[in-house]
């Protein structure tokens, strides 16, 4: 079975320059949480969903961080939305593994009537997005779906923004971004890599 | 015409010259370039090994009925390509050779063709159904001069029948060949008994079988005090049996196929219908054991049971396919890469099992001149091969009109490149030249 | 992977990534909006030339959900003739561009034609042929099996990422006819299950010692001493038993009552099973002969589930076999 596509660290070591350490991320992820709140008035209603693999540890990141200045659970809060089935790109691919689709149990599992803030690592092509909004629509009507990422790096092919960036980068076509979170890969770190063919990023 | 091949090895034997005159072998050695004369067509035969003319006990032509198939012409073109002089052609036809017409239609047909001598076969019961003696008498007196009968593709499975045939044919010293298959332990059977039928799903087709019938026939033959012959010997436990028959002094002669020499049951597992065939292919054991039964005598023959089907019976599901593979080109070729090359048989061995055993149980030797040894004064049947030539099997090259061989694509050792039937040559150089024509007989 | 035509295709890491697959499209099914993009384009051809209502629907939903094209074909085998079917029917699917085709035949070995001979280019899904194969019978019986007896698997998902080691099955019944009992051995010893056979003497092929299972002819051993952790009972034909078998040769069976005494999976044998051990079916169930009525509707019996479940995991064949990029076969 093939793994899905994304970034991975070359096996022999990191490569390419490293834009973003792990304080910088940590205080990006502190200021993406109280812009959400900031917008929203609070976090009623909220729901943030992480696109698997790396927006899943980085969206229950932020339910923690809002949890500490709102009176809600960050169990509650964080959920992850799998795309793979909505994707338009697959037959280009051989075959993606599926991940796991989980609302919060709060609200019934529903996302109706709430406001979805959808979090993934990079925004690249804007075609994931996509993929997340035709996911989201099949499982109910929120009021509202946010974006927010922790790079964008620009070079959308679709008309799609993001409303929480953590660091815009600005890079060629060619190059990779590849970030590293603790959860999966046991450091905090985000890499610019000039146009290696090793792993990729996710857009 | 005559013929001085030169440099030929009889038999493998020392090279020398052969002299082939008027039909016949007319001298051997240093004498054979001024028997053959000065007009002589000269054949340079370094390296190749001379054969008398290989006889097949054990062919399916197909006519009448299935021309679509093979034709008698089609099918000597490939007896002659393949280094036969002579072939029996099997009854089941349709209509079924059960009479003295259709016999001796198949017979000037053959004839009429001139590639090789055709013999045909009577039928033991009429229309193959098993139950009722055919006219066999009338078959021997025919035109056709019938020895051999057989019900092949069917099994003559009623004990009172075969008792009654094996004794009947002594009248004409004939001999029943029987396809050894008990009916009811192999109905819907699609291949092989054993772990691959099991795995792949498919009706089975147990040894015993063909060893049970076998046991009865040759007491039965010992009873009566007849000839017997047992068509396609595909299992060790067949061969135990023969060897054990003929112990007892058991007139009984047996046969194998290439295909039983060489190929084995887990070629099933592709699905290829190419590889269905009755009996059908047994384990590596049983192979092994015809082998060792066709190098210690207990197998006297080599038939090729060279069955053509139509593409539509075999490109399809392996349930829906016919039974059998074409044989008659690739017989000579397997015999000497599976056993000449390895030293198992020597081309002596070849001539006994291809050629004079063959002949002597269909009684063509005497009265046909097919099967002689390679002596001066013999009828000028004799084939040329070349033991080094290595060739791919192409079905689409094949002269028969059926394509459907097991071998497609594997390299043999061993090619006929001259057969000569009655001193006139039906191929030359590997291809087929001309056939031998009969001139038209008015009353 | 380009056609799923013998369990044994799937090794122990293709098998558990199939199930897993099959787990994440059972999590779609439980939603209000069942359908799904992902297969939007492709056509899916469902060539059944052996009835089969439940098999086939089964297909077609799976193919459905997944927003897929299809186009049903079923054939009465015996009326058409033989052999000419297969091949021109196929010939025909190429025109339409079928992307895949699910075949049922009653010839074994009849989907490996179609994918071996060349007259069609597209992947080949084995939908069970003759007393061969029925792949994903045994994968929809090896999900049961996973949900129910493996707990708790990563993300909470009954027994997602696990195979089946430590598990011990008996199958019981008609094996020398049963498609599904040969997947099922081959399927579930690869994902580490230890498989006893139970039949008959008659109804066991001369060569299954070389199978990778235990065999017995004593049902009441198996589940007493064996203590299986699930019992799956094969359809037995009644055309095979006593006097009224095919071709008026004798049944395998002397008849119908004396395979339910000795081999029939009734309320006394269900009771001596393991309290957690549960009980499956192929279907369609003959009620009386080979399971009881007690049994199969017993709160064992997950034969319903195994229906659904056959969904989700036809979905996760297609998927597997049609989603991604072709891969280049010569």
């Amino acid at each position: 079975m093939d793994t899905s596509v994304a970034s991975t660290p070359p096996p022999d070591g990191p490569s390419g320059t490293e834009v973003l350490a792990a304080a910088d991320i940590s205080r990006a992820l502190t200021r993406i949480a109280h812009e959400i709140l900031e917008r929203n008035k609070g976090a009623g209603d909220l729901v943030l969903l992480g696109i698997p693999t790396r927006g899943l540890p980085l969206a229950q990141r932020l339910a923690a961080r809002i949890a500490e200045v709102e009176p809600v659970d960050a169990a509650d809060l964080a959920g992850s939305l799998d795309v793979t089935m909505y994707r338009d790109d697959l037959h280009r691919h051989p075959t993606r593994t599926i991940g796991h689709t989980e609302l919060p149990a709060a609200h019934g599992q529903s996302i109706d009537d709430r406001v979805v803030v959808l979090v993934d690592d990079v925004l690249f092509s804007g075609r994931t997005i996509r993929a997340a909004l035709d996911a989201l629509n099949d499982l109910g009507r929120p009021r509202a779906v946010q974006l927010a990422v922790l790079v964008d790096r620009g070079h959308r092919e679709l008309p799609i923004r993001a409303d929480y960036v953590g660091k815009n980068l600005p890079t060629a076509q060619g190059e990779k971004v590849r970030v590293r979170v603790i959860e999966i890969d046991g450091v905090d770190s985000v890499r610019i890599d000039g146009g290696r063919s090793n792993g990729g990023s996710a857009s | 015409m005559s013929y001085l091949l030169r440099g030929v090895a009889p038999l493998g034997e020392a090279p020398t010259d052969v002299a082939l005159v008027d039909g016949r072998i007319a001298a051997i050695g240093a004498d054979a370039v001024d028997a053959a004369g000065s007009r002589a067509t000269v054949l340079d035969g370094a390296g190749l090994v001379a054969l008398p003319g290989l006889v097949d006990l054990h062919t399916h032509l197909r006519e009448p009925g299935r021309e679509d198939a093979e034709t008698v012409e089609t099918g000597t073109r490939a007896a002659a390509l393949g280094g036969y002089t002579a072939v029996h052609a099997m009854a089941n036809t349709s209509p079924v050779a059960d009479t003295a017409g259709v016999v001796e239609q198949v017979w000037r047909l053959g004839r009429d063709a001139g590639w090789a001598d055709v013999f045909p076969v009577g039928a033991v019961s009429v229309g193959l159904a098993g139950r009722h003696l055919a006219e066999l008498g009338a078959m021997a007196y025919s035109a056709a001069r019938v020895r051999v009968f057989s019900d092949d593709g069917m099994c003559v499975h009623d004990p009172v029948l075969m008792r009654r045939a094996l004794e009947y044919v002594k009248a004409f010293d004939g001999v029943v060949a029987q396809h050894a298959q008990e009916p009811r332990l192999t109905q819907g059977a699609q291949m092989h008994e054993g772990e691959v039928s099991a795995e792949l799903g498919l009706a089975g087709w147990p040894a015993v079988a063909e060893e049970a019938i076998v046991a009865r026939d040759v007491l039965l033959a010992e009873h009566v005090g007849a000839r017997l012959h047992v068509l396609h010997v595909s299992t060790a436990g067949s061969v135990d049996l023969v060897r054990w028959a003929k112990s007892r002094g058991i007139a009984v002669t047996a046969e194998a196929t290439p295909h039983h020499l060489l190929l084995t049951d887990d070629l099933a597992r592709s699905y290829d219908p190419l590889f269905k065939v009755n009996p059908p292919l047994r384990t590596a054991e049983d192979a092994e054991a015809v082998r060792v039964g066709l190098v210690d005598g207990t197998i006297d023959v080599v038939g090729t049971d060279h069955a053509p089907h139509s593409r539509e019976d075999k490109d399809c599901e392996w349930a829906a396919a016919a039974f059998g593979m074409i044989g008659l080109e690739t017989a000579l070729s397997i015999v000497h890469t599976l056993m000449v090359a390895t030293g198992r048989m020597t081309w002596a061995d070849v001539a006994r099992v291809m050629s004079s055993t063959p002949a002597r149980i269909g009684r063509v030797d005497q009265s046909s001149g097919q099967g002689r040894p390679l002596a001066v004064g013999e009828p000028a049947n004799v084939v040329l091969i070349d033991p080094a030539a290595r060739w791919t099997v192409d079905p689409g090259a094949l002269a028969s009109l059926s394509t459907n061989t097991p071998y497609a694509g594997r390299e043999l050792t061993g090619r006929v490149v001259s057969t000569f039937l009655r001193g006139h040559p039906t191929v030359l150089d590997g291809r087929l030249n001309e056939p031998v024509r009969t001139p038209v007989e008015y009353p | 992977m380009r056609h799923l035509l013998d369990a044994a295709d799937l090794d122990r890491d293709a098998a558990v990534d199939l199930l897993d697959t099959a787990s994440r499209m059972a999590a779609t099914q439980e939603r209000e909006i069942k359908k799904l993009p992902t297969l939007r384009g492709r056509t899916v051809v469902n060539l059944f030339f052996e009835d089969s209502t439940r098999t086939r629907i089964s297909f077609e939903t799976a193919a459905k959900r997944l927003s897929a094209d299809v186009i049903n074909f079923s054939a009465k085998g015996s009326s058409v003739s033989k052999g000419e079917s297969l091949k021109d029917t196929a010939q025909t699917l190429q025109a339409i561009g079928a992307d895949a085709v699910v075949i049922r035949h009653q010839a074994s070995g009849a989907p490996h034609r179609l994918a071996a001979s060349g007259w069609v280019a597209t992947s080949v899904i084995n939908a069970g042929d003759g007393t061969h194969q029925h792949p994903t019978q045994a994968l929809l019986d090896a999900y049961t099996l996973r949900r129910h007896l493996t707990g708790p698997g990563s993300d909470g998902e009954p027994g997602l990422g696990k195979d089946l080691s430590g598990l011990h099955v008996a199958i019981v019944g008609d094996v020398l006819h049963s498609r599904v009992a040969r997947s099922n051995v081959q399927l579930l010893t690869t994902l580490g299950a230890r498989v006893t056979l139970v039949a008959p003497p008659t109804l066991l092929p001369v060569g299954v010692g070389a199978w990778d299972c235990a065999t017995s002819y004593h049902l009441d051993e198996v589940i007493g001493d064996g203590a299986p952790d699930a019992v799956m009972t094969l359809r037995v034909q009644r055309e095979r038993m006593g006097a009224e078998a095919e071709g008026g040769a004798t049944g395998f069976f002397p008849s119908p009552l004396e395979y339910t005494r000795t081999y029939g999976l009734d309320a006394r044998r269900l009771r001596m099973l393991p309290d957690h051990a549960i009980v499956l079916h192929p279907g369609p169930m003959n009620r009386g002969l080979e399971i009881s009525a007690e049994a199969a509707d017993s709160s064992r019996a997950v034969i319903r589930e195994q229906v659904s479940n056959g969904v989700a995991v036809r979905m996760a064949v297609l998927y597997l076999l049609l989603a991604g990029e072709k891969e280049k076969w010569s």
